[in-house]
């Protein structure tokens, strides 16, 4: 077996127990416990009263900002993981190269945080 | 030994270490909490101390009513524990427990580890979308925002460590700091906590909100959301929310500990005594982590939703780079 298969053999086994682990112990509970649904219990929880509207009633998502700065500075993380790991071999043009690279981005966070990205009123 | 031997029995260690580990630091965060506020804790079951509180609170949610609600989506309501589980089982694979000890030495390691542990943040959005709950919805996305904008600091914090390592196999790292010094002549390694106390520092902020432990527990804010996008689980889908939450903690510290403080290696120990004794020095090295998170539980109150966005972005982010650009420096220069 190569080494290449038998990590990856790892990871999905691994993977696999993590959902058995749930399913069968899910399984062994739903012979033990109790089964008596009413329409009061699945009724959604408001703190007692009865619920109001939709649970899924409209929602200011302001977090969508982030998810677009997160999704710059994560394909940089990728990118600098190749460099950390040769970064002696590179030498002082690769410490260089990555130093205009992260200031680059730093000057788009810098440019959102001006324009108030992070200001929540 | 065949890996499919070595497969069947790491299964088997993990499939013990999940459930007793999670059972021991959430005893251990019942205990510490009470006496941090001048109280007892669990005192009486299993006779002395309350040592079996928590299998008997496992042995409770065996007998409750798995309840899903009308209005929740059923098929995704029913996955989230699933996709949580996955995310936290999956971190095992490449934790070292000693010289020799891990599951499977992936070269891509800590890179492994940091995208694995992100798929869990997928499992909690689908239980906050699908309970069909305003207060699920509200928390789910909370958790998302959270979680993805502490995920940069957490990523950013771990290439100071590759870079003195120059690898990304954990057993790799550390056998680098066990061999620092080797060049020298010293047979004392050097933990890199030692050169990247900043990138520790940043590392464990970002893990205890990735963790959503208070202070950034904003996700399940119980004195405003009930409990975010649990609100709506029960019995046994509940119980798994909260087991990966506990494994999840033991991992990040194991990483956390592996990167920094050396994992499994004491100073001074030959490796024929490590493999031995490996697991538990690296177990006394989790422990202090998980110690020093209870504490800061009943330190720190809770972050602001705001806060909380400043902190990542214009704190913890801006000092992570300056510290891959000073590390860098560091390795080149000298």
């Amino acid at each position: 077996m190569t080494a290449y298969f038998e990590n990856y053999l790892f990871v999905a086994a691994f993977a696999l127990l993590g959902a058995v682990l749930v399913l069968v112990m899910l399984g062994v509970a739903s012979i033990l416990r109790p089964n008596k649904p009413t329409a009061a219990k699945k009724l959604t929880y408001e703190c007692g009263v009865d619920p109001v509207g939709e649970g899924w009633s409209q929602t200011y998502v302001r977090y969508y900002v982030f998810g677009l700065l997160f999704v710059i500075f994560d394909v940089e993380a990728a990118f600098i993981f190749p460099w950390a790991i040769m970064a002696e071999e590179l030498g002082m043009f690769g410490l260089v190269a990555i130093i205009i690279f992260m200031l680059t981005l730093v000057e788009g966070l810098f440019y959102a945080i001006k324009k108030g990205v992070l200001r929540w009123e | 030994m065949s890996p499919w031997l070595a497969l069947a029995i790491w299964l088997l260690v993990v499939a013990t270490i999940i459930p007793v580990m999670g059972m021991a630091i959430g005893y251990a965060e019942m205990k510490i909490s009470a006496h941090m506020q001048s109280r007892i804790g669990p005192y009486f079951a299993g006779g002395r101390f309350g040592w079996a509180q928590l299998i008997a609170d496992g042995v409770k949610f065996f007998q409750k009513e798995d309840l899903v609600p009308d209005n929740a989506d059923r098929p995704v309501f029913k996955m989230a524990p699933v996709l949580v589980m996955v995310g936290t089982v999956g971190l095992f694979v490449v934790i070292p427990f000693g010289p020799g000890l891990t599951p499977q030495n992936l070269d891509l390691g800590i890179f492994y580890a940091l995208a694995i542990s992100s798929i869990g943040t997928i499992g909690v959005l689908m239980a906050g979308w699908s309970s069909g709950n305003k207060y699920s919805l509200i928390g789910g996305l909370r958790a998302a925002g959270q979680l993805i904008a502490y995920e940069l600091p957490l990523v950013l914090a771990v290439v100071g460590v590759v870079i003195l390592a120059g690898t990304m196999s954990l057993d790799g790292i550390v056998q680098a700091q066990i061999s620092w010094f080797s060049e020298a002549g010293w047979a004392w390694g050097m933990p890199f906590v030692i050169v990247q106390a900043v990138g520790l520092g940043v590392f464990f902020i970002a893990s205890l909100a990735e963790l959503s432990r208070i202070p950034f527990d904003m996700p399940i804010a119980e004195s405003e959301l009930v409990m975010g996008y649990l609100t709506e689980y029960s019995g046994f889908r509940f119980l798994f929310f909260f087991l990966a939450e506990f494994a999840n903690m033991f991992t990040l510290s194991a990483i956390a500990a592996t990167l920094f403080l050396g994992g499994y290696w004491v100073p001074g120990v030959p490796d024929s005594i490590l493999q031995f004794v490996g697991p538990l020095v690296l177990l006394g090295k989790i422990a202090l982590f998980v110690f020093v998170s209870i504490w800061l539980r009943w330190t720190f109150p809770r972050f602001r939703e705001d806060q909380l966005q400043t902190l990542a972005w214009k704190w913890l982010v801006p000092i992570s780079l300056a510290n891959i650009i000073v590390t860098g420096i560091l390795k080149v220069v000298i």
